[in-house]
């Protein structure tokens, strides 16, 4: 049954009543995409540019008061970049150094590091906002901000949905292990396959039944917007002030 | 809130690809504030039957009307205001992300917006006993919690008629309690699709067997769940040691 266990999706955000959480959704959502794409355009040479903005990223999680635990805990979806990024360094050809005694490619200990502070800091935005912005908020914010509602909509179903798929996925998994199914080898993989199928199909099936209770409330193609209040002008500048910060950061580290 | 009586004349539907048809000219009648039960075993075209009553099928022959309404391509947007359809499985009927706007997605769809919305949905939540649920993720709620919040989907768009759809399957004795003295409260003209034969004595004044796409019986309930070769014949059954007569 449903409602003990929080949803995988509803655990990302974390109640608070920061500053950071008060703001509109569609302010954050552009504030971080802004400064993503400034450190991602910000040559990795400028060490400097990249401290900045990692003090700029720390002060926005240390204002959300998610504490440093939740922080650490959330930038482990980093960890594949990271395996990825330190076997640059063995790999790369040019200049090489020598580190206790292992020869390093210097131009793949610049890429390592270009991956690491990018993920690192694109990762810790998106932690700060994820964590302070309830998912409906969120999706009220991309409809805000003028994103085609049929996308919006796609992006709420399967957030909607997706509890309910791994449910049903975790019913047919208990289902054939009760009749004892005990999966080790890859031949035994077929019945998962099997499962993958018929899931496919029952989510298929509730397509047409979501679908069908849509019309009968009288859907006619076009979502409705059931929005609040848009972000004041204020709100916008206070936020932008952020970005800006780090454009002014980049500006003066390449010239 | 009103309600409006509801006509269906000799109804007949055929799935695509299929021999046999899934309802072979179906007839009823049913007052406006009238409680009728819809019994019948699995595949008697139960469900077929309510999907026409909003226009979910499209009649291939017979009429189906809502008040003086037909239920015709071009009168589908009104059909489906005055028609509330609650389906069997709460996980369909809740689609949106909150309570809140799984409540407004009906009446958003007829043009009501901004605080009259707002204040729409609050009220509407209070009157299923769902109050302060606005801001929940369906997915978290309890499955009387759905039901009820399932029904408020659609009495926010001030329906005539009510179809629910297997409305006590899944729930828990309480659950199931809480939602009938829901549904007695409602004004609205109810269609019950029920296995649950004590619930269609407690609501229904009226029950009617629905078997091989027809109506095959059509009584008080009390009287037509004492017939126990009639029952048996659709493959219904009374739980072990109710008696009708003494209700």
């Amino acid at each position: 049954m449903s409602g003990a266990h929080g949803s995988t999706v509803s655990r990302i955000f974390i109640p608070g009543d920061s500053r950071i959480h008060r703001l509109p959704s569609e302010t954050k959502l552009v504030a971080v995409v802004a400064a993503v794409v400034v450190m991602a355009v910000t040559p990795r040479q400028e060490v400097v540019a990249f401290v900045l903005y990692a003090v700029g990223a720390w002060s926005v999680i240390a204002m959300t008061g998610i504490g440093l635990a939740t922080y650490v805990k959330r930038l482990a979806v980093i960890i594949p970049f990271v395996l990825f990024a330190v076997i640059v360094p063995f790999l790369g050809g040019g200049e090489s150094v020598q580190v206790v005694g292992v020869s390093l490619s210097v131009d793949g200990l610049w890429a390592t590091w270009n991956i690491l502070v990018k993920a690192g800091l694109g990762a810790t935005l998106s932690i700060a906002l994820s964590a302070t912005t309830r998912v409906p908020e969120l999706l009220h914010g991309l409809t805000r901000l003028r994103v085609p509602r049929l996308l919006v909509a796609i992006i709420a179903f399967m957030l909607r949905y997706i509890d309910v798929l791994v449910e049903q996925l975790g019913r047919m998994r208990r289902s054939m292990v009760a009749r004892g199914h005990d999966p080790r080898w890859l031949w035994q993989v077929k019945p998962i396959a099997s499962s993958a199928g018929a899931l496919f199909v029952r989510s298929y099936e509730r397509g047409e039944r979501v679908h069908q209770a849509m019309l009968a409330r009288g859907y006619s193609g076009v979502m409705p917007v059931v929005t609040d209040r848009q972000a004041s002008l204020r709100e916008w500048l206070s936020v932008m002030l952020y970005p800006l910060v780090f454009v002014v950061v980049l500006v003066v580290a390449v010239m | 809130m009103s309600a409006a009586s509801l006509s269906v004349t000799d109804l007949r539907f055929r799935y695509p690809g299929e021999h046999h048809d899934a309802l072979h000219g179906l007839s009823i009648e049913i007052e406006a504030g009238e409680r009728v039960a819809i019994l019948g075993p699995n595949g008697s075209g139960k469900t077929t039957f309510v999907m026409h009553l909003n226009g979910l099928l499209s009649t291939q022959s017979g009429e189906v009307c809502i008040g003086d309404t037909p239920v015709v391509e071009e009168h589908l947007r009104e059909v489906r205001r005055r028609v509330g359809a609650v389906f069997q499985d709460a996980d369909d009927q809740l689609f949106m992300s909150t309570v809140r706007e799984d409540v407004a997605f009906g009446p958003a769809n007829l043009g009501i917006a901004g605080d009259e919305l707002g204040e729409l949905v609050e009220r509407t939540l209070e009157r299923v006993g769902a109050g302060g649920y606005a801001d929940r993720n369906p997915h978290h709620l309890s499955g009387g919690e759905k039901r009820r919040v399932a029904i408020a989907t659609v009495l926010s768009m001030d329906p005539d008629v009510l179809v629910l759809d297997e409305p006590t399957s899944g729930l828990d004795p309480a659950g199931r309690r809480e939602l009938i003295d829901l549904l007695s409260s409602l004004p609205q003209t109810q269609l019950i699709v029920t296995h649950d034969l004590p619930l269609a004595l407690q609501l229904c004044d009226r029950s009617v067997i629905v078997s091989g796409g027809q109506v095959v019986a059509d009584a008080p309930t009390a009287v037509l769940l004492s017939d126990a070769a009639l029952l048996a014949e659709h493959r219904l059954e009374l739980p072990m040691g109710f008696d009708p007569s003494k209700f």
